[in-house]
């Protein structure tokens, strides 16, 4: 089986870790595949993983009757999928589907955060990771709510 | 440099007043429509006159925030004020102007290009300050990498008879700038009024050899040092009524890094957006473009007009204006006048003149302006 | 920082300035392409003279007989002077009148106006090209002049994203560069519809995902300005200095020239100075309110 330690070590995601705690994470990590199709999760299931994408193209979608599942972005190389194993109630709250083959380094949730509990510089480092992550979610959604290619664009004030 | 320690020179020459009549006479048999100071819906305004009896004798101006009176001076002076609401860029910079105009025949375009104007202008009563303004127009219309064709056929030809303020009002502010009141360079001749109990008559400083030419025309005598004396009193004596100023040291960075004062929304409390400002400074340069047509559709022509940074438009790209507020429009201006025009052409674009002060009909003051964001700013670290 | 700076910095445009950059010079519509929805390509002849030069970033004024006059990057290859291309959106009342001119019908030009890509400076380096909506169009020659002397190039990456899958420009061009010139195109749309199969997000989604090398790059940026500036901030993030980023600005314009005064921003005139301008130039001014 691959050493997962080299992978996660040279990852931007987990610059500030020291191999020890990279040691660590590594014994939460495991190699996975998705097919095209095959979600990676689904929204409102319990969420105890993430995901680092290191290969492949993963939609992340809202369902949205009657328009049916609205992708609101998608993730690729390098990318890190999923944060609602951090916090409770540690829940999905949209789905992953793989839109091509997609091979990922999963880590397990519950292990992690167990690991974390117990040794809290690895539980900041990781909390400040994520951080990064979720603030960078956040930005591309303003601008993507932004329309800035709009005719109109939105948030205009008459 | 202070401009009243400059001397009018010795080779200065004095022409009595009733002379002013002849020194129009020899522009207009040299060619030259005269355009000069005359009295026109209660204001002091530059148009052709056709002879000196339409020069304003006796005649002075009140002038401040958000007011102008015309007064009797109770003597004969034919300059006796200072500047009105016109500025010379109204000849060479037409508030509206046909660049082109264009037909359409079997679907083929063709260009008609601006007819030449005809005569040369003469420029009489010019001030220092509006001196100052020409050249900062120059600058902008005929330095750049292009240069506006119109105000350049006129510039060129244009003959400028300076007057040197004797007098100041409460709006005048051109010394802080080093704009005036009196002109060491730029004109063909400048005249100093001078009178008093003993005399009524001009020294004569020649700029020019075309300015020589005119003033041989004339009679008039060399000036003898109590002349030349007489003049520079009359230069002090402007200094000394300037009733504005405006402190420029550190200005152009404060002003850059005010971009979020709070005073520019107090400020847009008053303004009006009204652009009187923009259309009386004698810089302001900003124009746009109208495209007219005929009702057939086959001919068209494209206007120039006057165009101000306080109107909405002025800004708009498709979606908005980028400047919607009227406290960022009042910025812009300020800003521009005092800070970005000296980044742009190495200047301030504000010489001093105060039509903007007089002009505005809510009285906001950009020296006023400047001083409260002056005083506004944190004292420098010891 | 200036030394970099006065070297990157885009020389005025080669080609000699018209006699008089205020008459329009007629032209003749020589082809009409729709684009998308809103947006055309019109390839222009002169009506009697000679061949366009022009630089990679440059604009024209285009004139819509008796309706007014507008300021259009020039979208065409600088490769092929005898034909002046441009792309449009139809948003106001004079491209909407271009939107509708046929093969034959005369249109008026003023131009070429303003600085140019950095397509001579980024020689030996890898090249990101970021655009967002219509700003695909002003990069579009610059990506013809280095993809004709693809060699001089390291990596060549355009990062492209649109609102929706219906809004990509040059969709099949995009296509055939991938395959024959080794262009890296990265595509992705802010709203997919349910037949996209393509990336969902916005573009500066696509920067940390592609292959270059951030100290050894030089950007060119071209989008709405919020969309400019995040993506500046996640070059940043990525390595690029923002000494090695280019932008193209977009203000009111009237005269082209740096007369009338409308395209001011700060101490810019966008006309003259830019519109294309290294980032480090334009970045203050960018990040205040109503400038």
């Amino acid at each position: 089986m691959e050493a997962l330690d080299p992978l996660l070590a040279e990852h931007p995601f987990l610059k500030g870790l020291t191999p020890t705690h990279i040691r660590t994470v590594a014994g939460c990590a495991r190699n996975e595949r998705f097919e095209a199709g095959q979600f990676l999760f689904r929204e409102g299931e319990e969420a105890h993983q993430f995901f680092i994408v290191r290969h492949g193209k993963v939609a992340v979608e809202v369902g949205a009757p009657p328009r049916g599942a609205v992708t609101i972005q998608t993730v690729g190389e390098g990318d890190i999928l999923g944060w609602s194993w951090l916090v409770p109630p540690y829940r999905w709250r949209f789905s992953a589907q793989a839109k091509e083959l997609t091979r990922v380094i999963t880590l397990d949730g519950r292990c992690l955060r167990q690991k974390c509990e117990e040794d809290h510089d690895l539980g900041y480092e990781l909390l400040k990771s994520f951080a990064d992550i979720v603030g960078q979610r956040l930005d591309a959604t303003r601008l993507q709510l932004l329309d800035v290619y709009a005719a109109e664009p939105a948030g205009r004030h008459k | 440099m202070n401009a009243s320690e400059e001397a009018p020179g010795a080779s200065s020459r004095v022409v009595e007043a009733q002379e002013i009549s002849a020194l129009l006479d020899a522009l207009f048999e040299s060619g030259y429509r005269v355009l000069g100071p005359t009295v026109k819906g209660g204001a002091i305004v530059y148009d052709e006159i056709a002879s000196a009896a339409r020069l304003p004798a006796g005649v002075g101006q009140e002038q401040t925030n958000g007011r102008y009176r015309l007064r009797q001076r109770g003597d004969g002076a034919l300059f006796g004020y200072t500047v009105g609401p016109h500025a010379w860029k109204k000849f060479l910079f037409p508030a509206s102007l046909r660049l082109f105009g264009m037909t359409r025949q079997k679907k083929a375009l063709h260009v008609e290009s601006r007819a030449p104007d005809a005569r040369p202008d003469a420029f009489v009563g010019v001030r220092s300050c509006d001196l100052a303004a020409i050249a900062r127009q120059d600058r902008v219309f005929l330095e750049g990498p292009y240069s506006d064709s119109a105000y350049r056929a006129r510039r060129e030809k244009a003959l400028i008879v300076a007057v040197q303020c004797g007098e100041a009002e409460s709006t005048c502010f051109c010394s802080s700038l080093g704009t005036g009141p009196r002109a060491a360079a730029g004109f063909d001749l400048a005249l100093t009024e001078l009178l008093d109990a003993g005399r009524h008559d001009f020294l004569v400083e020649v700029g020019t050899d075309r300015g020589a030419k005119i003033l041989q025309r004339i009679d008039s005598r060399p000036a003898k040092p109590e002349d030349l004396e007489a003049a520079r009193a009359a230069t002090r004596r402007a200094e000394a009524g300037m009733g504005r100023t405006l402190d420029l040291a550190g200005l152009k960075d404060l002003l850059t890094a005010s971009n979020d004062s709070p005073r520019w929304e107090q400020i847009a409390e008053r303004c009006l957006s009204c652009a009187n400002c923009t259309m009386v400074c004698p810089t302001c340069f900003c124009a746009t473009v109208e495209d007219a047509s005929d009702l057939t559709g086959a001919s068209a022509e494209r206007w120039r007009r006057w165009d101000s940074c306080h109107t909405l438009d002025f800004s708009y790209i498709h979606g908005g204006s980028v400047r919607r507020s009227a406290s960022a429009r009042y910025r812009q201006w300020m800003t521009h006048k005092l800070a970005t025009w000296v980044d742009q052409f190495g200047e301030t674009g504000c010489v001093g003149c105060g039509r903007c002060i007089t002009w505005c009909p809510v009285g906001i003051d950009l020296t006023e302006e400047a001083r409260v964001l002056q005083e506004a700013r944190p004292a420098p670290a010891a | 920082m200036s030394s970099i700076l006065a070297a990157a910095r885009p020389v005025a445009a080669a080609p000699p300035l018209p006699a008089d950059p205020m008459l329009p010079v007629p032209y003749v519509v020589e082809r009409t392409q729709r684009e998308t929805a809103d947006t055309f390509t019109l390839e222009l002849l002169p009506q009697g003279g000679s061949a366009f030069r022009f630089a990679p970033g440059q604009f024209n004024m285009l004139y819509a007989f008796a309706i007014g006059e507008v300021p259009i990057s020039i979208s065409g290859d600088p490769a092929f002077p005898q034909r002046l291309v441009h792309t449009t959106r139809a948003v106001g009342a004079v491209t909407k009148g271009m939107g509708k001119l046929k093969r034959g019908d005369a249109i008026g030009v003023r131009g070429p106006f303003g600085t140019s890509w950095p397509v001579g400076d980024a020689k030996g380096c890898d090249v990101v090209f970021v655009a967002g909506g219509i700003g695909l169009a002003p990069l579009r020659p610059a990506l013809y002049e280095i993809l004709a002397h693809r060699e001089r190039y390291g990596r060549v990456v355009l990062l492209y994203g649109a609102r929706t899958p219906d809004d990509i420009l040059y969709r099949k061009q995009l296509h055939d560069w991938r395959g024959d010139f080794d262009l890296d195109v990265h595509v992705t749309v802010d709203r997919a519809t349910s037949a996209w199969r393509g990336n969902v997000g916005v573009v500066t989604t696509l920067i940390p995902r592609v292959g270059f090398d951030p100290y050894n790059t030089v950007a060119m940026v071209c989008g709405p300005e919020t969309m400019m500036r995040f993506t500046v901030l996640e070059l940043e993030r990525r390595g690029v200095p923002a000494a090695k980023v280019w932008l193209s600005l977009e203000r009111n314009m009237k005269c082209g020239v740096g007369l009338c005064g409308h395209c001011q921003c700060g101490p810019k005139f966008i006309c003259k100075d830019g519109p294309v301008f290294p980032c480090v130039d334009v970045w203050d001014l960018m990040s205040r309110r109503e400038l």
